[in-house]
């Protein structure tokens, strides 16, 4: 794999230069060590699909939805105006982001606000890259691996994007596995409406353990994410039941990544 | 004699069905009044999408079919009422003309008619039993939450009560109609079908050995107790959960139809910031800075809202399907919706009670439902997907956690730290913007 360079909107703007595609990064994706392995997966996929992408780098501010989804509206859309404000400048059209939460503020909450683009989550994105050839999967790295996709209440029942994911697992050569409740009854991890934020209200349980139960009688070998907060979420589950050795958390851009050997 | 008779039904009929109807359209305007108490919201666009939806969602029940067993139950009795009404025309033009069986020159149509209302009767009545079973025998989970206790509980039994006495009383008065018709009395002409009144009832009735007399009188008995049993069902209705046979109708075509992900943006809070971002900016002429921000009553919730308030059925299937409430939060989805409708009543009594306004009672919604509730939801949408007709329960906890957050400054400390990381470096946690791109220094590391 060539070594390459992310640029920002900035530099590329510097060099006179357009980008084809944003990477909107995320919070999540930019500070959270875990969630950084993912950002480097899509960087490194973007780049070996051949796209000229960039990302707004320090230009870059939360996309609003914590505050939104905790009523705090102002603080919402002052972030949003200025965020709409910053794409502008670059002319951005398109964009793609491997957090559902921003996906879904940037896709559906930011038009009535002025911001106009095109907005992918990064399954989207990955699932048409192989389709169009642009990167393809070689050899069977998770051949023989139960894989089963956990869905992301803002990608699925908030926009509905349910096949992607699988259709990437189903690339992967891998035995894609539901859980007992996927899909538009998939249960959530347990983070969203600001709950990430927060320690939860009193109660039997946490919810990510409940998730976790589905997970261990999945009997997959990897549980695959598609977004930042499930993944701290689900990872919690898995220590939880002390099973690290046996089951993997990974995002599909990770799985995608490697098994494209980047 | 039978004259005399006859006009003093008739007459008792028609003022029956009078007072039945105007107090059933009194409480549906009273209804109806208390639902336009909610804050405008336009849903007059896309007319053949909400058709659609009204027609799949509500007359197809696609919804109800996530859950097959009552799904099937509720199938019968769906079909059982819509289609059992038909024969409830005949029993009105009866009743007005003191005619007997007046449809019956359809013939064949009326005969194969009768006899499928019978087999939907009868399957009304299982179905019903079912019903009754799951929630007092198997006691299914999401009938034993605590905010089914009283009311809510009694409501959902005196409807399947009823409805099993309704259609009792039904197969009771075909079976009597066909003895004397086979007697060969003369008001009781040959006509229908009765494929199930024919070994279920009439076996009884006969081995009473019961003279012309008493038949017609079991006959017009079960007749006079199924007309004024729905009337009394009708009039109850409005009080009840059962309400959802009326709304459900409209209450799906004026279901969301954007992503159910995409919160509304608050119209006045855009204006408010864009004075605050651009110190050009010109405050529009008849600007009037907003009173109040998000839900503290009722009648700050849309039309909407209220509308699914009195929707609800309280199935329950929000609440079973809701993350936090499987794991033993307080936070129920049903709850809110009965929250809702319980204040928008109270408030509507008040209202009545005062001449026309409403008078302050030091009560609002979050009297009802507590901040415990309010801060726990994820904004999942799993109640949203769950619910058969569309009703949106999230949408009002969001409302209800702006009015905490924007008038009250009330919410949880971790919440308002997350706040103010986000105003102070971009982010919900406490890290510099300067590093947010330092992730690509270790990008081939």
């Amino acid at each position: 794999m060539n070594e390459f360079k992310v640029r920002t909107m900035a530099d590329m703007m510097a060099a006179g230069e357009q980008a084809d595609i944003l990477f909107w990064v995320g919070c999540a994706g930019s500070f959270d060590e875990r969630a950084q392995k993912v950002t480097k997966a899509v960087a490194k996929i973007l780049h070996a699909a051949g796209l000229k992408f960039a990302i707004l780098g320090t230009e870059e501010s939360c996309t609003g939805d914590p505050a939104k989804r905790a009523g705090n509206e102002f603080l919402f859309q002052m972030l949003a105006m200025q965020n709409i404000a910053t794409m502008h400048a670059y002319e951005v059209k398109k964009i793609v982001t491997a957090c559902p939460h921003c996906f879904n503020t940037l896709k559906n909450e930011y038009p009535e606000l002025g911001g106009n683009f095109e907005v992918l989550h990064h399954t989207t994105l990955i699932n048409q890259l192989l389709q169009e050839g642009k990167i393809s999967i070689q050899g069977g790295a998770f051949k023989g691996q139960r894989i089963s996709y956990h869905d992301s209440c803002y990608l699925g029942r908030a926009n509905n994007i349910y096949e992607a994911p699988r259709e990437i697992i189903q690339k992967l050569d891998a035995a894609l596995v539901e859980m007992k409740r996927s899909k538009a009854n998939g249960l959530c991890c347990g983070a969203g409406g600001a709950q990430m934020f927060k320690e939860a209200e009193n109660g039997k349980k946490e919810v990510n353990i409940e998730r976790a139960d589905d997970m261990m009688e999945s009997n997959a070998t990897i549980i695959a994410a598609a977004c930042p907060f499930c993944m701290t979420m689900l990872r919690d589950g898995v220590k939880h039941h002390n099973k690290e050795q046996d089951m993997e958390v990974k995002d599909l851009a990770e799985l995608v990544a490697n098994a494209i050997d980047l | 004699m039978r004259e005399v008779k006859n006009m003093i039904s008739q007459i008792l009929f028609l003022v029956l069905s009078g007072v039945a109807t105007y107090f059933f359209s009194k409480n549906l305007g009273k209804i109806r009044r208390n639902i336009l108490l909610g804050r405008d919201v336009d849903l007059s666009d896309n007319k053949a999408l909400r058709w659609k939806t009204m027609l799949k969602v509500a007359f197809g029940q696609t919804k109800m079919a996530a859950r097959p067993i009552p799904f099937i139950l509720h199938f019968i009795v769906y079909a059982g009422f819509i289609l059992i009404n038909i024969e409830v025309i005949e029993i009105l033009i009866d009743g007005i003309f003191g005619t007997h069986r007046v449809l019956s020159f359809l013939g064949k149509t009326y005969h194969l008619a009768i006899g499928f209302f019978e087999i939907l009767a009868f399957g009304v009545l299982i179905a019903c039993i079912f019903f009754l079973s799951r929630r007092y025998i198997i006691k299914l989970a999401r009938f034993q939450s605590p905010e089914l206790k009283g009311f809510a509980n009694q409501d959902a039994a005196t409807i399947l009560f009823v409805e099993i006495i309704l259609m009792a009383a039904l197969l009771n008065m075909n079976a009597a109609d066909q003895i004397l018709q086979l007697r060969g009395n003369e008001h009781y002409l040959i006509a229908g079908s009765f494929p199930i009144s024919s070994w279920l009832v009439v076996p009884i009735l006969e081995s009473l050995h019961l003279s012309d007399g008493a038949l017609i009188w079991i006959e017009r008995a079960s007749w006079w107790f199924h007309i004024i049993g729905i009337f009394i069902f009708m009039n109850y209705l409005p009080f009840s959960k059962h309400f959802h046979v009326i709304l459900a109708f409209p209450n799906t075509y004026y279901s969301n139809l954007k992503a159910k992900g995409g919160f509304n943006n608050m119209a006045s809070v855009t204006q408010e910031v864009k004075l605050m971002l651009d110190p050009n900016a010109q405050v529009p002429e008849g600007y009037q800075t907003p009173t109040s921000f998000g839900v503290k009553d009722v009648t700050d919730l849309t039309w909407k809202n209220l509308m699914d308030a009195y929707s609800c059925t309280e199935c329950g299937r929000c609440t079973s399907s809701c993350p936090q409430n499987q794991t033993g939060k307080l936070l129920s989805p049903r709850k809110i919706m009965m929250d809702t409708r319980d204040r928008l009543e109270e408030v509507g009594k008040n209202i009545d009670a005062n001449k026309g306004t409403f008078i302050a009672d030091n009560k609002n919604l979050h009297s009802y439902i507590s901040e415990e509730e309010l801060w726990a939801c994820n904004t999942c949408n799993a109640c949203v997907e769950a619910c058969p007709i569309n009703i949106n329960p999230m949408e009002i906890i969001v409302e209800m956690r702006r009015y905490k957050v924007m008038e009250e400054s009330a919410a949880p400390a971790p919440i308002n730290n997350m706040f103010s990381n986000m105003e102070n470096n971009q982010a919900p946690w406490q890290f510099s913007p300067m590093d947010r791109a330092n992730w690509t220094q270790e990008l081939n590391s």
